[in-house]
């Protein structure tokens, strides 16, 4: 028994059909919400900053940011000064938290010089550095914020993932990891820039020990911990020349 | 129950147990290996494959007179495929908090075997109605697996449930970890999700040994 939905024809047709109406579908979908996605990762990316920073909605254990509404006047608040720094200079950018920090990594590769959005916020007399950083995780892309004083000393860390495991390397944004943070020394004894490792096997789960450059790592999300590893030591790095100028000014 | 028919509500229950997806059919098995560590991302993938499988299998089921035969298998991965991507990005928009917790869970939705076999084996053959309680039904007995793997993964292996410390606190030593109790953490890593999914269609089997193959 033949079925008009065997032939060859029929088939060639409805294989056009579907794509081109899913393929239309798909693309005015991603255009006519494309705005609004942008806005929404603006604000998130404000909101990140001054969650590294220290202001944000945190209750006893989960992590919370400051709301969508307030996030652009507490930025202006709080963020005094956005500085990119280009190799030696240093200027002030406005909008030098919207500067992707993949692309600038990219920079490096094809020979130009990579482009340093430093974030400079005060609270309570306090001054916060807030660098952002980036890199790889098991599945996708892991980035964050760190948020340094004059010593380098972190701050507040906030970390971010594009899909990492849920339940395992996904825990790189909960509190009972970022907060693992706050306090630890990025450089050593020595004064050299030493880096943050998610150690596995660490004598200090409690954490107690701040200037070992060390925090504890999540069990089963080795490969996750390491690409935190990873990012601080290549990304902060980059931003000790700047902290040894502040010193000797 | 009047709401369903007898053959109807027999499509929701049957997944549950005796049709199970997971222990049964063993489909799915990927996704309950990945995101059981935790008893909230359990219940998270439960209920987004619940609505992807619900419409989808109405969605299958609307074309299944005008799909060609030779190419069902894509055009089924395009509507999946499709569905969850437009979801994902209206969410992006207008609930963007909410779909940075779902967004992990978008690919492990997509390759879920559980979709494509129900639409190839039900939603090609019947009505949207029945599609549709299909959907559900399988979707619950996957999500009935997921959220009972997920609370002993989350429960030996971290002691908390769904990030309460109900056994105390390990750092401390306070609750059960005062008398020696260790968290086991080979619970975490994706093997002990298969043995728990072993240890389940044991019982299930030892029970009604009609469900014992040759």
């Amino acid at each position: 028994m033949e079925n008009r939905t065997d032939k060859n024809s029929y088939t060639i047709l409805f294989a056009i059909a579907m794509v081109v109406i899913v393929g239309a579908l798909l693309a005015f979908t991603a255009s006519s919400l494309k705005p609004k996605i942008t806005e929404n990762q603006r604000i998130e990316k404000q909101q990140n900053i001054l969650y590294a920073m220290g202001v944000n909605n945190n209750d006893e254990s989960s992590a919370s940011f400051v709301s969508t509404q307030e996030a652009a006047d507490l930025f202006s608040k709080y963020i005094k000064k956005q500085l990119v720094i280009e190799g030696a200079n240093v200027t002030e950018n406005s909008e030098a938290y919207l500067i992707d920090v993949k692309k600038e990594q990219a920079k490096v590769k094809s020979g130009g010089v990579r482009r340093l959005p430093l974030f400079i916020g005060e609270k309570d007399g306090k001054t916060f550095y807030v660098a952002p950083i980036y890199g790889k995780g098991l599945w996708d892309a892991i980035w964050g914020y760190i948020s340094l004083d004059e010593n380098m000393v972190i701050q507040g860390a906030y970390f971010d993932h594009k899909g990492e495991t849920p339940g395992l390397g996904a825990n790189i944004k909960e509190r009972f990891f970022m907060d693992d943070f706050i306090g630890e020394h990025v450089l050593n004894e020595a004064g050299n820039f030493a880096g943050v490792t998610v150690a596995k096997g660490n004598a200090d789960p409690k954490n107690e020990n701040k200037t070992d450059n060390e925090v504890d790592a999540i069990a089963g999300a080795t490969i996750t911990g390491d690409g935190v590893t990873a990012m601080i030591k290549s990304d902060l790095k980059l931003y000790k020349p700047y902290f040894d100028n502040l010193k000797n000014n | 129950m009047a709401l369903l028919s007898k053959k109807d509500s027999k499509l929701i229950t049957d997944p549950l147990a005796d049709n199970n997806p997971i222990t049964i059919q063993v489909l799915g098995i990927c996704s309950a290996l990945a995101i059981t560590a935790q008893l909230k991302a359990s219940i998270v993938m439960a209920v987004s494959v619940m609505a992807v499988l619900a419409i989808g299998n109405v969605v299958i089921s609307l074309l299944r007179n005008i799909i060609p035969s030779k190419i069902r298998i894509i055009v089924q991965l395009v509507v999946v495929a499709a569905l969850v991507i437009i979801v994902d990005q209206v969410l992006k928009a207008y609930s963007y908090e909410l779909s940075k917790t779902l967004s992990v869970f978008v690919g492990l939705i997509i390759t879920n075997c559980i979709i494509m076999g129900r639409f190839e084996a039900f939603a090609l053959a019947n009505g949207p109605w029945r599609s549709f309680l299909d959907g559900i039904g399988n979707a619950a007995g996957y999500g009935l697996i997921l959220i009972i793997v997920g609370f002993f993964r989350e429960l030996l292996g971290s002691g908390t449930l769904l990030g309460f410390k109900v056994l105390g606190d390990p750092i401390e030593k306070t609750g059960l970890y005062a008398i020696g109790y260790e968290n086991n953490g080979f619970m975490l890593l994706s093997p002990m999700a298969l043995i728990v999914v072993g240890i389940i269609i044991w019982v299930q089997r030892s029970r009604n040994k009609a469900l014992i193959e040759d």
